[in-house]
């Protein structure tokens, strides 16, 4: 187990190197640059500008270097958009933000989506079945820049209930709107991943056997079924906790949190090179670990896998 | 004391201090208008970005300039209506020539740590943002301002000492230009050639802006700054006018989002914030007292690309002409845009001061007349239904670009017969595009840096490095020229005007309004000043009725 642990985290760095080059190359295929605007600079300013960024240099020493100060210093750069900051700070101050509100949504939709999900197999085709199923339909139509204006227009000026956006240190009344509109979608996924691998689980036969031994259902369900019909959730969640903690543009953008996720976006459209580069080592990374912990916890979960 | 009698001592002091706030709170009178004023002075606006920085020198945007406004003093202010007023310096002399300008600065004005403003601090500022090694993409507003070896500091081939700025004593400063420019005062309230703390700045680095290290000689200090969601801003109790200032705080709310902004000005998040485009109407009429429309000095227009890589119809006068008759402009500002915008026919601002639009044959026809010249030209250039016009619009993406390119392309097809292509490009894109001539027509915003014709009429120069279209007239050259050096340019920007619009060097299509939603208790914004050069000790939140 060890050194399959140790032999994924060793693949991990050439992943992040691709990951890096690519970044890299598609950056710079983007026409225009940083510091590209209406009124295009003096030459002289420019210069000043390439020279201060090292962006007068090829390409493949940029990147060098790049990659040369984050393994030796654990430095990203300075961001060339906002010129007070660097990456680390960029990072530093929106990734919390998004790890809190994209931490609750993941408890959420986990407890959410696996209740629906489970409560609409255990009553296969009744109306708690159709109900279930078309919460999580609904849910999962019904987008999140859909969701998020309507969650404004309810909460803060229609009932007055809860402040319009912002994040003031991540008090809870700043965290609801984010959470159920960064949240709906995936508890519906997982509503449904879990209906369907629930109702597959409950039609094998060791669930026969344990019904055969006059087992309680709520034992049938708790100790025997839920545990192998959560190993699709399981894979499903690795990547969606990454998605989910490193924000997300839309809750970002409605509800002016801060948080990093509007990075994704404006960094490409502002051409931030640092910022973009920063962001996607920082997402590659989060999802090589996620998918490592995911498959660590399906051994832990299904005894017949070994690695 | 007792525990009895310390309470009652507590609770007599804190009646007496009920009742004096009440008293302060029913006599407090706004000095000039005598309006009553709210208790709780404090001013909340929606920005739509980050600040991509709040350092003077650095500053490259609007939002970060009123920042700077509040924090920062320069030389000179502007008052509600955009005139220059006394800032640090209590006034200046010019020479006789023109050209050197002698400031003489307050000896009150004191920094937040109790150090004196100076005419050196002056000279690092201005020096700073010339510099090489702050590489300041805003180094080229120096230029604009006309302080002398602006350029050749920039570009590395002069010391920073050769700028024309010059301390001649604490509190006497000199700055030398390169030429007239009547302008120039106004110049000085920009946050490029601001006052700046080098031992500051020294200490902290990049953090020096940081609100635990800032030292400001404006009316207010940085309290807090969150990147990406909010910036607080509080009464310094330092700054040398600190009595004249109403407003004790001062919270800009960083929303990307409009339509969110509006929600939350609705449930009263916000005292100021944007109107999406298209709803003024609406709000106008539901909140009268609170939708406002005023102008902005930026004008929205079409590029052609007469470039050698531009297409060889564009190069004939007739076909440019043909092409901006046929643009209904009434149309795209009171249908499209519907925000008090106004139709132009003329490149400047209409709301310059000083400007007065000289007669442009077409502006005085009516759309019906301009469409029968339109194909009249069109078919003399030898374009018509058998031999259409096929053309390429380019747009950066926005719904409103795309709103206004649409029913110009109509127009155009209808009128004209001209198939249009529209392409939209994403920002940096989109100027990398147009900056390199790859385009036929092209979508194109000016903004003034400074209330004068020349910030505008300057891109019809054909050194112009913002003028993307490669339009090219020497008699324009020679007349921008000589009106640099005259006493009164106005009749020549007339000229100039004049010429562009017979040349159809571009479409003008509307000159632009700001369009607002205002709480009805915030007082004094200055609508009339068209650059939107706000300070916030300016400002008063009245009592609500």
């Amino acid at each position: 187990m060890l050194s399959y642990i140790i032999r994924r985290l060793f693949v991990a760095i050439p992943t992040l190197l691709v990951l890096i080059i690519i970044s890299f190359m598609l950056m710079f295929a983007a026409p225009g640059g940083p510091f590209t605007s209406e009124r295009a600079l003096p030459q002289a300013v420019m210069d000043n500008i390439n020279a201060r960024y090292g962006l007068d240099q090829p390409y493949w020493k940029q990147m060098f270097d790049y990659v040369a100060n984050i393994v030796l210093h654990f430095d990203f750069g300075p961001s060339f958009q906002y010129r007070d900051r660097t990456v680390n700070d960029v990072i530093a101050q929106g990734f919390p933000v998004t790890l809190t509100y994209g931490f609750w949504s993941f408890v959420v939709a986990i407890l959410a989506g696996v209740s629906l999900g489970v409560a609409a197999a255990i009553r296969h085709n009744t109306w708690l079945d159709y109900l279930a199923v078309g919460v999580s339909i609904g849910a999962q139509v019904l987008p999140n820049f859909v969701m998020a204006p309507i969650l404004l227009l309810v909460f803060t000026l229609w009932l007055g209930w809860l402040p319009g956006g912002g994040w003031n240190g991540g008090q809870w009344q700043y965290i609801v709107m984010p959470v159920i509109a960064l949240s709906t979608s995936y508890m519906a996924s997982i509503a449904r991943i879990t209906r369907s691998s629930m109702l597959e689980v409950l039609n094998s036969g060791f669930i026969r056997t344990a019904r055969a031994k006059g087992l309680p259902t709520s034992r049938i369900i708790f100790q025997h079924a839920l545990k192998p019909a959560l190993l699709p959730v399981l894979s499903y969640l690795g990547p969606a906790f990454v998605a989910m903690i490193t924000g997300s543009v839309v809750v970002d953008v409605y509800f002016s949190t801060g948080g990093i996720g509007q990075f994704f976006v404006n960094s490409a459209f502002n051409r931030d090179y640092s910022v973009i580069m920063g962001i996607t080592i920082l997402v590659g990374a989060l999802t090589i670990l996620f998918n490592l912990l995911v498959d660590i916890a399906y051994a832990w979960i299904d005894p017949k896998i070994r690695y | 004391m007792t525990f009895k009698a310390t309470l009652m001592a507590g609770t007599a002091t804190a009646l007496i201090a009920l009742a004096g706030q009440a008293m302060a709170d029913a006599h407090a009178t706004h000095p000039v208008t005598g309006q009553a004023l709210a208790s709780d002075q404090s001013f909340t606006y929606r920005v739509l970005d980050d600040y991509p920085s709040i350092d003077p020198q650095l500053i490259q945007d609007v939002e970060g300039s009123s920042v700077a406004r509040d924090l920062f003093e320069g030389l000179m202010n502007e008052d509600a209506e955009g005139n220059v007023i006394p800032g640090v310096a209590t006034g200046y002399e010019v020479s006789e020539d023109g050209l050197v300008y002698t400031f003489t600065l307050r000896p009150e004005a004191k920094w937040s740590d109790g150090v004196q403003v100076t005419a050196q601090q002056f000279v690092d500022g201005i020096r700073r943002a010339a510099d090489p090694a702050t590489a300041s993409e805003y180094a080229w507003f120096l230029e604009v301002a006309g302080i002398a070896n602006a350029g050749a500091v920039t570009a590395g081939e002069m010391p920073v000492e050769e700028l024309g700025v010059a301390a001649i004593d604490d509190m006497t400063l000199e700055i030398t230009i390169d030429a007239p420019r009547p302008y120039f005062p106004q110049t000085s309230t920009f946050p490029t050639l601001f006052p700046a703390r080098l031992d500051k700045i020294e200490e902290f680095g990049d953090s020096w802006m940081d609100p635990e290290n800032i030292v400001v000689n404006g009316a207010y200090t940085l309290q807090e700054y969150t990147p990406a969601e909010k910036l607080v801003r509080v009464r310094n109790d330092m700054y040398w006018n600190n009595e004249a200032t109403i407003l004790e705080t001062v919270t800009a709310l960083i929303i990307p989002d409009e339509n969110a902004a509006l929600t939350r000005f609705l449930a009263g998040e916000l005292d100021m914030t944007d109107i999406p485009a298209g709803q003024y109407p609406r709000l106008a009429e539901e909140y009268p007292d609170q939708a406002i429309s005023f102008p902005n000095s930026c004008s929205y227009y079409y590029m052609f690309n007469m470039s050698d890589s531009g297409p060889e119809a564009l190069s004939d006068a007739r076909v440019r002409q043909a092409l901006s008759m046929a643009v209904d402009r009434d149309i795209i500002v009171e249908n499209v845009l519907a925000g008090g915008q106004r139709p132009a026919y003329t490149f400047t601002h209409w709301a310059i001061p000083g400007w007065e639009i000289p007669d442009i044959p077409m502006a005085n026809m009516t759309q019906a007349e301009r469409n029968e010249q339109a194909k009249a030209l069109m078919a003399e250039a030898g374009f018509g239904e058998d031999n259409p016009l096929n053309i390429e619009l380019i747009y950066n993406t926005s719904d409103s670009h795309a709103a206004i390119a649409v029913a110009i392309g109509q127009m155009w097809k209808q009128t004209l017969g001209v198939e249009t292509t529209l392409a939209n490009q994403e920002w940096a894109t989109f100027l990398d595009t147009r900056g390199n001539q790859n385009y036929e027509i092209a979508r194109g915003g000016w903004c003034a840096d400074y209330a004068e014709p020349s910030t505008y009429l300057d891109l019809f120069t054909s050194s112009s490095s913002y003028n993307d279209g490669k339009y090219n007239n020497p008699e324009v050259d020679a007349l921008m020229a000589e009106a640099k050096l005259s006493d009164d340019p106005l009749s020549l920007y007339q000229e100039v005007e004049s010429i562009a619009a017979a040349d159809a060097a571009i479409i003008p299509i509307y000159h632009y309004a700001s369009v607002k939603m205002m709480a009805p208790t915030l007082e004094n914004w200055p609508t009339e000043n068209l650059l939107q050069n706000w300070y916030s000790r300016d400002l008063y939140i009245s009592a609500s009725e």
